[in-house]
């Protein structure tokens, strides 16, 4: 694999998921998943709606169950045993598509909850940290804001700032600009650029080709609950092997 | 269209336009008028109706009130004033009116009210609603001063939890207020509050230790300190077998051998249980603090309306909270007593509750309990309310989206933290609303226990009152002054949940 230098690989596994199946009901979603992740790597995932991509990353950190097959996580083995799931959670941070910040507690508060009641970081502690990853994102100046107040760029980069105060060694984004306007998408993707680029494992859901291209040194399509394709992102764009991929990245790429 | 431009879609703007302030706004008495009570003919129509019924109201109304005797000591005494003009008999207030807000036999402290005003006891004596050598003041101070002073720690009390930016080391009177309220209002030896404190927090540290290595353990011992303090845990295992016995002779399977009850066979023993009771009797005899014992069957008037009020509001929300989240639990056993529990609860006409409280609890407790009237009352009460605050806060809980309980759960906050800290803020804050319905329907239900011949406030006034043969027929005065009391409590309230709504408001969402 030809990486840009400074992002490494290593070849110590962050996540193995075998052969995993999930079920909504008598509907089929994912269908014998298998993937391994190592740590570094950073993994963008597309396919069409309704291919069960978001499903994948969040069976990986427990809000979704799987039924069958085996996801390990940082090497611990993800059981329905409710400690087990905390533990992996608070190690894997996740951005979601509507950025989901606790509308009731200022941004600062967003950052600073789960270091403090969850790693029980003394609350002067977490406060530093919290302005440190808020400046990292660029807006160490809400920190006294409500969520309410901010734009919608701003708020999906306290998100990730929220998920960083965790200090997670892998970090889930599920379509994290997907609802943002057009010109608030960049601000959002420089900030997860500069995240893959100090070597964070990423699993992440997107429709940014472009930041596939930059970043990734993997991407995988997925189709009806199946990884159907996976490359290196030159040869995924420029030499697609599947007809299903080819038809989607045609259509994608299309204007 | 002119100008040059006009066929050119070409357009680049070379300067800002300034921000200038919106058109003024023609203020005035004229202008809101027009806007609100004359924007059509209909509404001028309905403007000059109500205002001829507003008129006719106060004509009607006021000069009854200006008129009204307020110093006869009988309805017929107010008619002789008036001399057959119209007016209102507020006699019967100043009459009536320690009976009407404490209960008929509630103790009034001649002792203090002598003390601070300088008079002798002896010329003290009662005539119309204050003794003499005093004034209404004086007497309702220093008379009362048991439910009064009570009543006003209370709002020190509940003030640090209205007003978050109050100093929170004003919870710790928050915490003591229902040992101190009770010792005024009930009297007693100091030592049953204080031993009773004590006990609890004894239970709490032994929960707190149990509950590191085991959640449940620590409640079952936390329960089992509270049972040993409160109640008489061997009685009443007894008396339920004695009860059962009486079942099943009564069912003609085993022929009941009366000669003693087991539980009278175990009293001796049964009473060392309690030790709380010796205990305090022990204290007293050392140090003998204590008030005129008050029996929970003199209490009365509008007190036990704000006593049942404020302990089953306070204790029906905590409840209410666990019922709704008991509601949502993924464990079908907890679900389902949760569902079975609020759904017979709002199936149950609260006069209903009252007369089980009332009648048919007695039958299952063991004969020599000694189970407060007013406790059963506050239970059935609690319950009630604590299932329509269950369906409300179901509300709020169901009204958040999806994402902020997995935000929580991705964070790796456990269940309680998610609930504590990021689901319960919320949803509770979508439902105060709803909350302060009930919380306010719950008050003026209160005047329910009337029915079970408990002295509140209307209960006084149909009994007492109305039945004595000085104010026999006086009802427009009397239940306007019960209106005022109970409108004045509930609009608080109201005014309070709409200022805390505006308070809490963060931004649009």
């Amino acid at each position: 694999m030809n990486q840009p230098a400074q992002m490494t690989i290593s070849n110590e596994v962050a996540i193995e998921i075998d052969t995993m199946n999930k079920w909504y009901g008598t509907f089929h979603v994912l269908r014998d998943i298998d993937l391994t992740v190592y740590r570094g790597e950073r993994i963008v995932i597309c396919g069409p709606s309704g291919s069960g991509k978001s499903t994948l990353i969040r069976c990986i950190n427990a809000l979704e169950e799987h039924q069958a097959g085996r996801i390990t996580v940082d090497g611990t083995v993800l059981s329905s045993d409710l400690k087990n799931i905390d533990k992996i959670r608070s190690e894997v941070g996740m951005v979601f598509q509507h950025f989901n910040l606790f509308p009731h507690l200022t941004i600062l508060e967003n950052c600073t909850l789960a270091p403090i009641w969850v790693r029980k970081t003394p609350r002067k502690e977490a406060e530093e940290t919290a302005m440190h990853f808020l400046e990292k994102v660029k807006i160490p100046e809400q920190a006294d804001k409500y969520p309410g107040q901010l734009s919608g760029g701003q708020q999906q980069r306290v998100a990730i700032a929220r998920s960083l105060c965790m200090r997670p060694r892998i970090m889930l984004f599920d379509e994290p600009t997907s609802a943002l306007d057009p010109e608030m998408i960049s601000e959002v993707l420089d900030t997860m650029i500069e995240l893959a680029e100090e070597g964070m494992t990423m699993l992440c859901v997107t429709h940014e080709m472009g930041f596939a291209r930059k970043v990734a040194n993997r991407v995988i399509f997925m189709d009806a609950g199946q990884i159907v394709e996976q490359n290196e992102p030159e040869e995924f764009f420029n030499n697609p092997k599947s007809d299903r991929t080819k038809l989607f990245l045609s259509q994608i790429l299309g204007h | 269209m002119s100008g040059t431009h006009a066929h050119t879609a070409a357009f680049v703007r070379t300067s800002e336009i300034p921000p200038s302030l919106p058109p003024q706004n023609e203020g005035g008495v004229g202008r809101w008028m027009r806007e609100n009570l004359f924007s059509g003919p209909i509404n001028s129509i309905l403007t000059l109706i109500a205002l001829f019924f507003v008129i006719r109201l106060l004509i009607f109304v006021v000069p009854w009130i200006y008129s009204g005797v307020w110093t006869a000591d009988s309805l017929s005494g107010c008619r002789a004033v008036l001399e057959g003009a119209r007016g209102a008999c507020f006699s019967v207030l100043t009459d009536r009116w320690h009976q009407l807000l404490f209960g008929s036999a509630y103790p009034h402290d001649a002792t203090f009210l002598s003390f601070m005003t300088g008079v002798p006891v002896e010329d003290l004596r009662f005539t119309s609603g204050v003794r003499e050598n005093t004034n209404f003041f004086q007497e309702f101070f220093f008379g009362y001063w048991r439910p009064v002073l009570a009543f006003i720690l209370l709002f020190v009390a509940i003030a640090p939890i209205l007003y978050q930016d109050l100093p929170r080391k004003m919870m710790i009177f928050t915490g003591l207020y229902p040992f101190v309220a009770f010792w005024f209002v009930w009297g007693g030896s100091i030592w049953l509050p204080i031993t009773l404190l004590i006990g609890l927090g004894l239970a709490y540290m032994l929960y707190s230790n149990l509950a590191k290595q085991s959640f449940f353990m620590g409640v079952l011992a936390f329960l089992g300190v509270v049972i040993i303090l409160f109640l008489n845990p061997i009685t009443m295992v007894f008396g339920l077998l004695d009860f059962l016995r009486d079942l099943i002779a009564a069912m003609g399977w085993e022929r009941g051998d009366n000669s003693m009850m087991l539980a009278d066979r175990f009293q001796g023993a049964a009473s060392i249980f309690p030790l709380n009771a010796h205990v305090v009797e022990f204290l007293s005899s050392i140090i003998p603090i204590e008030l005129q014992s008050v029996a929970s069957r003199d209490i009365g008037g509008f007190m036990l309306n704000m006593i049942l009020g404020t302990v089953c509001v306070s204790l029906s929300l905590p409840l209410g909270i666990a019922l709704a989240l008991g509601r949502q639990s993924n464990l079908p056993v907890i679900k389902w007593v949760c569902v079975v529990f609020i759904e017979f609860i709002r199936g149950v006409p609260l006069i209903t509750l009252l007369f089980v409280a009332n009648v048919v609890l007695a039958y299952f407790l063991p004969p020599g309990t000694n189970f407060d009237l007013i406790l059963r009352v506050i239970i059935m009460i609690t319950l009630f309310a604590a299932a329509y605050i269950a369906e409300v806060i179901r509300g709020g809980l169901a009204a958040l989206p999806r994402g902020q309980y997995e935000a929580a759960d991705s964070l790796g906050l456990d269940y309680a933290q998610s609930m504590r800290l990021i689901i319960l803020p919320q949803a509770l804050k979508i439902s105060i609303p709803g909350i302060v319905n009930v919380a306010v329907g719950l008050f003026k239900d209160t005047t329910l226990v009337s029915i079970i011949s408990m002295y509140d406030l209307i209960g006084l006034i149909r009994g007492p009152v109305l039945a004595s043969t000085d104010w026999n027929g006086v009802y427009w005065e009397l239940f306007s002054f019960a209106a005022l009391l109970f409108f004045v409590i509930c609009y608080g309230i109201s005014q309070y949940s709409q200022w805390l709504e505006r308070k809490l408001q963060t931004g649009h969402r």
